[in-house]
């Protein structure tokens, strides 16, 4: 066909909400190294980001939940209950077959299994019985968060000694000085981003948060892919598990706990919107970065106390969808 | 003549560093029906919106009553009595249609929302639109064209000195917009201004007192409509003379390509069967409620259905879009800010949401995607100041155009277009009539679903009927007539069959 076009040019567009994150960011930064000389510190920036990674790792698959306009608030309970029964199984382990890299590997598979598998039970309930995800997840985080205390009997499992020094270097161990959480967490980051952006995967969970009826329409698997969300992040859990079952070998009914809140605005902090269609998972990483970041400068500072880290992550939680109202539309 | 009520002096508009509207010069009177015309993107629903303080003018003046006035958003318009219907729904769709029409304007008794009188007077004034829709039901429930009507309804609502309407006709039977006109008129005896635009030439020399013609940002001529012909219309607003209409029609008998048996769609569509030829243009009629969306939306697999679909010989399951679409059938929904286009989300990612796997797996080719986004903005015309923009801030009709585009990215077989020019100017729908008519020469073939009888005459060289929920007849070749396919719709002589064949 021919007829007159307008050729339309490419300009850039520079958006508030889109670089506000990486300001805060810089801003935190900035008054971290005013306050404490020791804040750029190798040690002290490694204890972050190792202490950040299981968050953040989890963080990541949260993105895609709530990217495709879902939410999951059973993750804290789910990382509690998974690490209970890794530390339960691979104590049983040893016991039968002596201990030794094999348990490990066996306990780290289980892990990922149950992780897994806690994700398909939340999607397959939220996607095919159609319950609504606030609601389901709600069910799930008390039902994960009593059978971990079920399963420690009230109290705490540990992980046997000879085990434990085993898995210790998962944890504390690394590569170039940087510690394994932190480069696993940092390569999830990445390919989370690059699958947000560059793949049909992401561009639907975009499509059905933005829009679930245009999705189907234009024939994308609607539920596969939400369910594929929940699973996704249930896997990441089980990840964020077996980064994190080596640093304290124990687990209890307070492990995790809060978990989902700190996932959840990490990835509202950098930028994703709550009722979903747009995600973006650098921003979540950023969004991990300023929680912890807060919580490290009032420990390194003695301007405000530290129990008021809440208070101020919930101010900045609330300052950053307020901003996001603000600018909202289109990117 | 009265004086203006409303009018606009030397009015521009940006968005951004693009100009939309270039000193735009409009007056609106009490007791006339101004018509507002152009192509799609030349800026109607712009101008309309600056009227009612939507938006505010980057350059010019409003006047109000012979006086400057800068509104403060559309409230403050609003209370002088400037109400405006919006070219997309504006409908809170969890909200019962009475709570809808007095959204923000409950009417009290004491402290308490009094829902018995708004229910009433809800029915009452759908009974003025002779719409049978039952005020306390949820909005998403409710069909495209009643929520037009219950928009107008709540429009009517509101003491207006000035009505501004926005393609309030676009999704509406040819039946609802002579409702719509009888109250159109009554408004204009009652002095109130109206300023309408519609696609629709036929009507606005019908209804129109007034006709103001707007290309590309510009006003090139307003007339009384008594002086201008609609084809001095038409070129005016493409700026050319505008052939034929519609395309020869080729088709000549050819094998059948796709047979739906017995398709039943529990509540609306009943036992209906029809065959699709290669290279058959084949129209769909029936009053809007009748089951033609219904029906076409089971076939293609968007709905649970009874009865048989085969493409090609082969069985298609039901309810399975994405199989159906795998198998070269695709349909091209009526609603396209509710099912077809993500509004929020920019072109190259509505154009490809359909087809992912084919722009690379596991990345997807961003080149490529925009390579394929080139492609479309030229074979359909979309007009688009920013490519990448939000396809909600596109014109209405470019959003159809992209829609269309999006819908036939897959290369399919056959494809079945529900509504396919709604909101769409006369120079284009020319085009859109063309790539229907070169898309059956190519050997596809395909439906149209449409509520403008011309359309389907001049299209198909069959016409299937639908009233209530079933087939009512089918009308080949030189049967295809306005008549008989009112008599069909109405429900009158079900029983002919190949009147002439
Ligand atoms: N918020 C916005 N941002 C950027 N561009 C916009 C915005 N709103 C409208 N436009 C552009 O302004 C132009 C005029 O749009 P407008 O909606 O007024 O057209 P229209 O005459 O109503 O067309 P149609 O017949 O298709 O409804 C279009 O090119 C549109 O893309
Ligand atoms: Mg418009």
């Amino acid at each position: 066909m021919s007829m007159a076009t307008t050729a339309p040019t490419r300009r850039p567009r520079v958006n508030l909400a889109m670089i506000a994150p990486v300001v805060a960011l810089v801003v935190l930064v900035l008054i971290g190294m005013a306050l404490n000389p020791n804040f750029l510190s190798y040690a002290n920036i490694t204890n972050v980001l190792a202490r950040s990674a299981f968050i953040g790792i989890i963080a990541i698959g949260m993105t895609f939940v709530i990217t495709a306009g879902g939410l999951d608030l059973s993750v804290g309970s789910m990382a509690a209950f998974v690490a209970g029964l890794m530390i339960l199984v691979m104590n049983l382990l040893t016991d039968s077959m002596g201990g030794g890299l094999p348990v490990i590997l066996l306990g780290v598979a289980l892990a990922l299994f149950a992780g897994l598998a806690a994700g398909f039970v939340n999607g397959i309930l939220i996607t095919r019985a159609g319950i609504e995800a606030f609601i389901l997840t709600l069910g799930t985080m008390g039902i994960y968060r009593s059978l971990v205390t079920w399963l420690a009997d009230g109290g705490t499992l540990s992980l046997g000694y000879e085990m434990r020094e085993l898995y210790r270097p998962v944890y504390y161990g690394g590569i170039l000085g940087i510690s394994w959480p932190i480069i696993v967490f940092a390569v999830l980051a990445i390919l989370g981003e690059i699958t947000m952006r560059h793949t049909a995967f992401g561009r639907h969970c975009a499509a059905i948060g933005s829009n679930e009826r245009v999705a189907r329409y234009s024939s994308v698997a609607v539920l596969r892919v939400r369910l594929m969300t929940y699973v996704l992040l249930g896997t990441l859990v089980g990840i964020a598990v077996v980064m994190y079952v080596p640093r304290l070998g124990s687990a209890s009914a307070t492990t995790g706990l809060l978990w989902e809140l700190e996932a959840i605005a990490a990835v509202i902090i950098g930028g994703t919107l709550l009722k979903g269609g747009f995600g973006r998972v650098w921003g979540t990483v950023v969004g991990v970065l300023i929680l912890s970041l807060i919580g490290n400068l009032l420990n390194l500072t003695d301007f405000v106390s530290p129990y008021l880290n809440g208070a101020i992550q919930g101010v900045v939680i609330i300052l950053a969808v307020v901003l996001q109202r603000n600018t909202g539309a289109a990117r | 003549m009265t004086d203006p009520v409303l009018a606009l002096n030397g009015v521009t508009k940006s968005f951004g560093p693009i100009e939309i509207l270039h000193g735009v010069d409009f007056a609106l009177h009490p007791g006339e029906v101004h018509a507002l015309i152009g192509e799609n993107g030349a800026g109607k629903s712009t101008t309309m919106k600056i009227l009612a303080g939507y938006l505010d003018p980057t350059g010019g003046q409003v006047t109000w009553q012979g006086k400057p006035v800068a509104f403060k958003g559309s409230d403050q318009a609003e209370d002088l009595g400037i109400i405006m219907i919006h070219q997309e729904f504006n409908l809170a769709d969890h909200l019962s249609v009475d709570q809808n029409v007095f959204l923000g304007r409950e009417l009290r008794r004491g402290l308490m929302l009094d829902h018995k009188a708004m229910r009433a007077q809800t029915a009452e004034l759908l009974g003025q639109l002779q719409c049978r829709v039952d005020p306390g039901m949820p909005v998403n429930r409710i069909s495209v064209p009643d929520k037009q009507m219950v928009e107008i309804a709540k429009a009517l609502s509101r003491k207006a000195r000035v009505l501004i309407m926005d393609e309030p006709t676009a999704v509406l039977t040819e039946r609802e917009t002579e409702v719509l006109f009888a109250q159109i008129e009554r408004l204009r005896g009652e002095g109130v201004a109206i300023l309408y635009t519609s696609h629709k030439l036929g009507e606005v020399k019908r209804i129109a007192d007034r006709v103001t013609v707007l290309r590309d940002g510009t006003m090139v001529r307003s007339d009384l409509t008594a002086d201008v012909s609609e084809d001095d219309m038409a070129a005016a607003m493409v700026g050319r003379e505008l052939s034929d209409l519609f395309p020869q029609k080729t088709f000549q008998a050819a094998e059948p390509i796709l047979e739906a048996q017995g398709i039943t769609v529990p509540g609306v569509v009943h036992d209906a069967s029809l065959t699709l030829h290669r290279g058959e243009v084949l129209g769909i009629g029936g009053l809007v409620g009748s089951g033609r969306t219904e029906l076409a939306e089971a076939i293609a697999g968007l709905r649970p259905r009874s009865g048989t679909v085969r493409l090609k010989g082969q069985d298609l399951p039901g309810n399975d879009v994405a199989q159906a679409m795998r198998a070269g059938l695709v349909y091209l929904t009526e609603d396209r800010k509710g099912a077809g286009l993500l509004l929020d989300k920019s072109l190259r990612e509505n154009l490809t949401l359909g087809q992912l796997d084919r722009f690379g797996s596991p990345l997807i080719d961003r080149k490529r995607e925009e390579t394929a986004l080139d492609t479309a903005i030229s074979d359909f015309a979309i007009r688009a100041p920013d490519r990448d923009m939000a396809v909600g801030d596109l014109s209405g009709g470019n959003q159809q155009k992209l829609l269309l585009a999006k819908t036939l990215l897959s290369d399919p077989q056959v494809v079945i277009i529900d509504e396919p020019t709604r909101g769409i100017d006369i120079g284009t729908k020319q085009q859109i009539y063309a790539l229907i008519a070169r898309l059956a020469t190519e050997g596809r073939s395909i439906i149209v679903i449409s509520s403008e009888m011309p359309e389907l005459i001049g299209l198909a060289s069959r016409v299937v009927v639908m009233h209530a929920g079933r087939i009512a007849g089918e009308l080949v070749q030189g049967a295809v007539t306005e008549g008989n396919i009112v008599r069909l719709a109405m429900g009158m002589d079900g029983h002919e069959k190949d009147s002439a064949a």
